[in-house]
This record gives structure tokens, sequence and C-alpha cells, in this order.
């Protein structure tokens, strides 16, 4: 097996060489707040482009499905995790290696640099062969990887740095000080006094006890004096600082490339999967949809906001799911009701569901179905308070033009509130040419509006309304069952409430 | 080196969460009088009194450590007051100690020194306290810390602390020990211990070896200089850390003995007060929990007695077996107050204290809960009825097999019948699952009922109406009768009589 990428299956089409931009829907649909949240924490691996980049054909989606669904496992993304802080430091050590000025610090910290590299890669081909993945991203590069780390070049690499840090690692040396004069020495086995102080209030000790250590300012560059006892200490053990010195003049750019696009590029996977963790933990489903670009008809259970739900879960938030389901010829959702409805939220959750889909991302929901679309086309009322409202109402013909112009049989439109800027009459005129003209296209589209009349447009059309629910804020629903009228139905029915029935309390006991 | 005068293997943890329910336990049984009685101002005293009343023990064994060393406490008052004296002159020796709060190895050190000449002087005390009492104490607890404090802290000890503390004093020159770090940086500085047999210079401290490379700054050297006291405080710091965290250990061992004195302490002040009031007490008998026998002499509610320096009006109960006590009678005829008496005892025996009555047999059980009915509804959002059974509720959360629970007037806040109908279902499934129920009622349809036709055995208990209409204050056995002797009552507030007799709260 090859292996070319962990988020692009060898073979498939080249990207084209510039960065690519945010789609245009992003801020529509909050679909950039979920990049940002997502992407947080990870900047220095410029995952951005990843999420801007949607897949065109299903098997790539289902390449990354299967990667996704291998990180979900805990060992699996675990070693990653580990394999990725170590790569992490690694980069940490090189730059301590630029900061330093003093020879012998600047070769330390270029040894231990290679010695974690060595570690990262090692480490990760003895996980990834013990927790065996299953997508085909994975075992393609668990094969690369086998094939690098057992090679000739790794291994002398990894062998001498072990060699030599383990020498310098064995050192012991003593700094005698009186007045302005040090004298080092090697260690002799000279007893720890704060050990025996320690040990003779032993019998006192009552758990770990506060820490008076003292907090000293760990500068990574050394003062005159800690240069001059390291000169000192080099001299006492010069064959394991040779060996140092010779170690950095062969080994200058130790680094595999595809090692280090792994290790960017997974970051795409463990972010997606860090960023649903919590929400998953609140109780939010999400499962990997089924994608078919044969037939619209599609469906997803239980699908939600996934920016809303981000905000919300960690407020404790109560997150509302929905459900959509077009069958057969239909095509449009229309959707329409209360204001504070959850109109606007269920159509940027029903485009987000779509977005995340061609990632290859798992997506809010219990289960779902999707059409592989090829463009997603939004129209959202923009907030531009200057324009009068002829301007605006020209505006937003000229932008549902544009989109419709665009828009095939492989589009997928979501329009938030059409012509609100017009008399009622004339809007619904003008919004059921554009409703005609998405059925025409054969389009999909989720249409949120106040005018009634969009929703009965034939069997192409949806209607879903918004309801609120009625009762009080602190019990949502009242269970109602089946009991005799025996005058005590209030009080044993509270009783109920609170689970104090005796057949409630037998089973709560 | 430990106390262990409350547990026998372990430390009590004075910071260990009030058990669930513990404020309306205590509200409802009147704890805050009896805690106010064993504290006697001492506000220290009072928080652990507090604690320990709500922490039931729910070992036999543990019960009896505790009444032994009280037993003892009781018999060389003397004894405990002044080891605890000692240990509150440590606390306040250690305030007078400004502990550093920037840890730096010489100011550590010089605070720990300071400490450690504190804690000396209470280890002292406590050694001449246990030389001269230790073998006139009869219970293994103080037998064993007695013990305990004779052979750690001997002279040999004492002048072994002398010895560290005059080498801390003076750190003139030293030795650090280190190994490199991942930058090549110095590493696990430690101090090696000086060799303070040998005279002279450090080169005969620290005898000269074949390699070694020595340098001596120039005194105009102002960086060099500083770098080299940092190494030599970063060797110091390790030393000043142990001092420091021993004189810690030994403080702690200090305040843990006081906390554990603390309650024996309150226990003497509550037993002193109840003797000038003429009150009994009595060590009981525990028995396991299974065995559900209950034998109280005169038992008795210690609030009114502290409160109000009342003569306690003492009950006489046996209960073999019973799942169920209902106590129902007259009004203002002292069913709470014995209610409230059940709970002292349970709480108190299961402290290891001594209980409000003449002589007491009781078993132990598995949690104390407690559901009063409350006068005012303090919550706006739900009615009086729904806040009673939402505090029920959230009790049984808590129950499990063997607790008990005291039920005053609970399920009264609708009419009788739908009151009499929870209250059924609610008793009979928490006798079914092994909690023992006391519940003082009025609910007659309730109290009858189960009298009538029920497979619980339970007592029946009644709050006595002389025939003068004048209370007794005495609960005899009786099953429920249908009035309350309102009456009686409305009569005493409309025609009130010279002498007053104790009334509910």
């Amino acid at each position: 097996m090859t292996f070319r990428s962990i988020l692009r299956q060898a073979g498939a089409p080249q990207a084209a060489g510039e960065k690519p931009l945010a789609p245009a829907f992003a801020g529509d649909i909050n679909f950039d707040q979920i990049i940002e949240a997502v992407t947080a924490g990870r900047q220095e691996y410029d995952l951005e482009e990843f999420f801007h980049s949607p897949l065109l054909e299903r098997d790539e989606i289902l390449y990354r499905q299967e990667v996704m669904r291998d990180l979900e496992r805990d060992d699996l993304s675990a070693c990653i995790r580990t394999f990725s802080a170590r790569m992490a430091a690694m980069r940490a050590h090189l730059r301590q290696v630029e900061k330093m000025y003093f020879q012998l610090q600047k070769e330390r910290w270029f040894l231990e640099a290679a010695a974690t590299y060595c570690q990262a890669a090692q480490d990760l081909l003895r996980a990834l062969a013990g927790s065996a993945p299953g997508s085909r991203g994975l075992r393609a590069f668990q094969d690369c990887l086998a094939r690098y780390v057992g090679g000739e070049a790794f291994s002398s690499l990894s062998r001498e740095a072990q060699r030599i840090r383990k020498d310098l690692d064995e050192i012991r040396y003593t700094v005698s000080i009186k007045g302005a004069t040090f004298r080092v020495q090697k260690y002799d086995q000279e007893e720890d006094y704060g050990q025996a102080v320690a040990r003779f209030f032993e019998k006192f000790k009552q758990g770990a006890g506060k820490d008076w250590g003292a907090r000293f300012h760990e500068w990574p560059v050394m003062n005159q004096v800690e240069e001059k006892i390291l000169t000192f200490v080099s001299q006492l053990f010069p064959e394991p600082f040779s060996a140092l010195a010779q170690f950095c003049a062969r080994h200058a750019a130790f680094q595999d490339g595809t090692l280090q696009a792994f290790d960017r590029e997974v970051q795409f996977y463990l972010g997606y999967l860090e960023f649903t963790a919590p929400l998953r933990q609140a109780g939010l489903p999400f499962c990997y949809p089924e994608l078919t670009r044969e037939s619209k008809e599609s469906h997803a259970l239980d699908f939600f906001d996934l920016a809303l739900a981000h905000k919300l879960v960690p407020a404790k938030g109560r997150v509302v799911v929905n459900d959509f389901r077009l069958r057969g010829k239909e095509r449009v959702i229309v959707v329409t009701g209360p204001n504070q409805g959850g109109k606007t939220t269920f159509a940027r959750a029903f485009a987000q569901v779509h977005a995340l889909a061609r990632l290859g991302c798992p997506v809010p929901g219990r289960e779902a179905r999707l059409f592989l679309f090829d463009q997603i086309h939004t129209h959202f009322e923009q907030e531009e308070a200057t324009v009068n409202l002829r301007g605006k109402l020209q505006d937003e013909l000229v932008r549902i033009h544009g989109i419709l112009a665009q828009a095939g049989p492989g589009s997928l439109i979501v329009i938030n509130e059409i012509f609100a800027a017009t008399t009622w009459q004339d809007a619904t005129i003008m919004a059921k040419q554009v409703v005609a003209r998405i059925l025409d296209l054969d389009a999909v589209c989720v249409c949120v509006t106040f005018l009634d009349e969009l929703a009965g447009l034939g069997e192409g059309t949806v209607s879903m309304v918004s309801t609120v629910e009625p009762g009080d804020d602190q019990v949502r629903t009242f269970r109602i069952v089946r009991q005799p009228a025996d005058g005590l139905a209030y009080a044993l029915s509270l009783a109920g409430r609170f689970r104090l029935t005796h057949g409630q309390l037998l089973e709560r006991l | 080196m430990k106390a262990f005068l409350m547990h026998r293997d372990q430390d009590f943890d004075l910071k260990a969460p009030r058990p669930p329910q513990a404020a309306d336990l205590a509200q409802d049984l009147g704890l805050p009088a009896l805690a106010g009685a064993m504290a006697k101002g001492d506000k220290f005293l009072l928080e652990v009194a507090d604690k320990v009343l709500l922490r039931s023990s729910r070992d036999l064994d543990e019960i009896a450590y505790r009444q032994d060393i009280l037993k003892d406490a009781v018999q060389f008052p003397e004894l405990l007051r002044t080891a605890y004296v000692l240990t509150e002159e440590a606390m306040a020796g250690e305030r007078k100690v400004w502990r550093t709060r920037v840890n730096h190895p010489s100011l550590v050190l010089g605070d720990a020194i300071q400490l450690m000449d504190v804690v000396v002087v209470a280890l002292k005390g406590l050694r001449g306290l246990a030389d001269a009492h230790g073998d006139r104490v009869r219970s293994e607890g103080l037998r064993r810390l007695f013990a305990m404090l004779r052979a750690e802290l001997d002279d040999a000890y004492f002048a072994g602390i002398n010895q560290h503390l005059k080498t801390m004093r003076s750190p003139g020159r030293i030795m650090i020990a280190a190994g490199l770090d991942e930058g090549n940086k110095g590493r696990g500085y430690r101090l090696c211990t000086p060799r303070l047999q040998q005279a002279g210079w450090f080169r005969r401290i620290f005898p000269r070896r074949s390699g070694e490379f020595a340098f001596t700054l120039d005194p105009r050297d102002e960086n060099g200089t500083k770098a080299l006291a940092e190494l030599k405080d970063r060797g110091l710091d390790v030393v000043a850390k142990a001092l420091a965290q021993s004189a810690d250990h030994i403080f702690s061992f200090l305040v843990m003995l006081r906390t554990e004195l603390a309650f024996y302490v309150g226990a003497l002040n509550l037993y002193d007060r109840l003797r000038q009031l003429g009150a009994p007490v009595a060590f009981p008998l525990p028995v396991p929990c299974h065995e559900r026998r209950q034998d109280l002499r005169g038992a008795y509610d210690l609030g009114l007695v502290l409160d109000q320096g009342r003569k306690a009006v003492g009950n006489d109960v046996r209960m073999e077996g019973v799942g169920l006590v209902v106590i129902t009678g007259a009004n203002q005829g002292g069913k709470s107050a014995f209610l409230r008496a059940l709970g002292q005892i349970q709480l108190m025996m299961q402290c290891g204290l001594f209980v409000p009555a003449e002589a007491c047999t009781g078993h132990l059980c598995q949690g104390l809960f407690s559901h009063f009915k409350r006068e005012e509804d303090a919550s706006m959002t739900s009615g009086k009825f729904a806040e009673e059974l939402e505090r029920m509720s959230r009790i049984v959360d808590w129950l499990e097999p063997g607790a008990m629970i005291l039920f005053n007037e609970s399920f009264a806040a609708t009419n009788e019948r739908e009151g009499s109908a929870i209250a059924r279902q609610v008793v009979e499934a928490l006798v079914a699952k092994g909690i023992k129920v006391a519940y003082v009622t009025h609910l007659y349809e309730f109290a009858h009922g189960i009298h009538q036709q029920s497979g619980i055995p339970a007592l029946f208990l009644r709050a006595e109406r002389p025939v003068d209409g004048r209370r007794t204050y005495k609960l005899e056995v009786g099953e429920p009768l249908p009035t309350s002797f309102g009456m009686d009552l409305f009569r005493r507030m409309f025609e009130p009589e010279p002498v007053a007799g104790p009334g509910e709260s």
C-alpha cells in the first residue's frame, strides 16, 4: 500500500496549489465559528485550509470517515496525541538550540530534539502495531512508518542519541562553595543532608505536606558560573562530551518529510474529535452519514446546530435536536412558525450537517443519509442599515438571481427570510417564483420564511413549523397516566411526581 | 505519630463533608443548644462538637473505644484539659511565626527553626503528662497515646533535634551534588551532609580528591557573586524544605491532637453542665443494627433542660424488633420532645458520648434523618405540601437499609385523607426496606389504619390526658384515639394557669 497523506488517498486528484479561502456560506451558517473552535489551540498546524476544501468523491469521504472512526478509539487517539506532543516538544527543543549561544548547551538541546523525535516515531509505530487500525489511511501510514523506522539511517540516529544521552544522564558531580571560591569534583557518595533531616523527623510525617521549595527562575540560558561549572564537568568527563559534538555534526537534518506532514494533517481529525467530545459527553449524538449522489431521498435524525451546541453545552443550556426527511420528489423544506422558535438554527444546522459530511467528519445527529451536493448557496438577510428599502430589495434580488444562475441539480440552497423588505403581497409572489425555480432546478433547499403560502407549493415542498412548548418552565412535560378517579388523584399524582408512591419507593430504596 | 483518639487507626477528618440533611437534622433535634453546651463559648470546641455529633459512627468497637476514653476523661478531667491547653499554646505560638510567603531558602529555614522551637515546647509538655499519668489511665486510646509519646520522644531524640537546629543556624560552608538536565544545566541539587567531626576549612570537611577544578570569582564581579549565591541557595533549598515540612508535620500532629481532644473537652463541659442541672446521663450500651432492640429509661429532651434549665421529664420505652413507632395523643403532651430525645440519644450514642437518659440500650442505625413539618414555607414556587414531598424525596435518595427516620407531623399540609394515604404509602415502603420509622402524627386515619391492618411490627405510644386536663408529659403505650385533645389546649390558652409545663417548640 502506498501512502500519500492521511487526509487524501493515494491516487486522488492533486489539490490546487493555492490555499483555498473560506467558502462564502461559512459566515451565514456559522461554519466559521465551528472551524475556529475546532482549530483553537492548534494554530501552529495551520488547519483552516483543510476545512475549506470539501471532498468531491464518495470514496474519498469514506477514506476520511475510516480514519476518523479509528481515531474515535481511545487507544489510537492516545498514541497519536502522544506522538504529536513529542513532535511539538522536539520543535521546542530545536527552538532552544537557536536561542543558545554556549556550545555545550546548544549541542545538548539538539541531542534532546533528536532523541525525542526518535522516541516519537518508535512509540507511534509500536502503538499502531498494537492497536491494529482498520482504516486504509492509518494502515498505509503504518507500513510507511515501519519502513522508515526499520531503515539504517533512523536506526543509527536513534542508537547514538540514546547512548550519549544515557552517558550524560549518569554524570554526577559536586560543587563546594566557600566564599568566592567553588570547586568542581566527581560525586563520591556524599550523603544527602535534606534526606537525613527528613528521615530524622519521619515519625511526624502526615501526608505530602506543603512544598516550601523555592521557585528559582529557570532560565534556559546559563549564567557565567554555570558555564564555568559545565566546562569543568566536561573536563572531568571528556568522552560523552566529545561524542555529543560528533553527533551534532553528523545528524544536522534528521527529520522526515512524510512524518512531519502526518503530524500536521492528523490534527484535522484530533481537533474535530476534541471539539465534539464535550458535546458527546453531554449526550448529543454524532453519526457518520451515508452519502449518495444518485438520490435526493435523504434524512437526518436528532441533528442540531453545532456552533450553538458548542456555546450552550458549557453553560448547561438545552440543545434542541430536530429531524428532517425528504422523500420521493420532495426538495424544498419550508420552515414557518413563531419567532424565537429555532427556525434559523434549523436552517443553519441543516447546512452544517451537509458541509461537515463532505469533509469526512461525523455529523451532528443520531442517523443521517445525505445528498452529496456540489455547492452550498446561502441567502441570509444582510444587515446594512444605511441602504433604503428599495436598495435592499434590489440587492436581495441581485443576490438571489446570482444564486439561481449558479445553482443546478447538485446544489444545496439555504434561504433565511426572503424579501422581508417589501410588502407581504409582493414578497409572496416573488418568493413563489423563486421556489418554483428551485424546484425546476431540482436543487435541495431549506427556506425559512414568514410566508406561509410557500409551504403549499405542491409535492416538491415539505412544510415544517416551529412550536413553542406550552407549560411552566420548571416542569416541561407532564406524563399522563391512567388512574381511577378516587379523589386522591391530585395528591397521589403529586407524590408520583416526586417519586414517592409505594411502588416508586420500593424501587428507589 | 498519630493521636488516634477518635478512631483506633485513623485521624479524625474535620474537613469531611457534613452528612446529607445535616442542617435540617441539627435544627429539628435542637443540636445547636447541645453543641453550645459542649463549646462553653470556645469557637473551636463548637466546630468540633458540631461536626462530631452529626457524624455517627457505625462501629460498635469504635463507640466503645471513645466511651472508654471519655470515662478516663471524666475520672481525670485535668489531664485532658491540660493536654488541650498545651496544644492551644502551640497554635498561639505558631501564629507569631510569620511564615514567609516568598519561598526563599534562608527565610524558609529561619521560620522553620522558629516553629521548631514552638512545637518542641509542646512536645516536651506532652511527654511530661505521659510520664506522670501514662500508667493511671485505663482506656486503650490514652494508654496508646501516652506510650507512644514516651517511646518516640525520648531524651536522645530531643538532643538530636537540638543538634540539627544548631547545624542549620549557621550553614557557612556547603557542598552541593548535582547532575545534568536536558539542556546540560545542573539538576537535582542536593546539599551534602557536613562532616562536623573534622575541624577546619572545607577541604578537611570534604576531603580533597584527585581531579578537581577550582575557580575564585573576582570580588568585583557582581553577576558572578549573585550567580554563586543562587547556586548556594539551590543547595540550601532542599534542606530548608525538609526542615520546614518536618516542623509542619509536627505542628499538624498537634493540630490533630487538639482536634481530637476538643471532642472530649467538649464532652466534659456538657457533663459538668448537666451535673450542675441535676440531669442524669448514662453511658449507653449499643447493640448491632439488626438486633432492633431499644430499652430507654428516663429518656429526656436535652434541649428543654439546657435551654430552659428545667427538670427533665423522662420516658421509659422498651422496643424489641419494632420497625415503626407511632406517637399520637394530646397536643403539648411531650410528643415532639420525645422524638427529639430519640434522635439525640441515637446521635450521641453513635458518636461515643453519654446520652440523656438514666439507662440506655440501643441499636445502631445506618444514618439518622428527620422530616419535621416546617412552620413557614421558605420557597415561593412550590406549595407547602409540595415542599414536604420534595424534601421527602431528597431524603429518600440518602436512605439505606438500617437507617432511622423521625417524622413530625409530616404530610399534614393537605387534607387528612390525602395526607394519610401518602403517609401510609411512604411508611409502609420504608419499613419494608428495613428503615426504622418514628412518626409523631395527628393523622388519625393513617395511625388508625396502620394499627388496624398492616403487617408492620409497630409500637403505638400516646401522650396521656389525665382527667383534670393537666399534662404529665409522659408517654404511655396505647392505640391512636380519634381526637388530639385540641380542646385542652384551647382551654389552656383561654384559661391560663399559674404553673406552665414545657411546650413544644
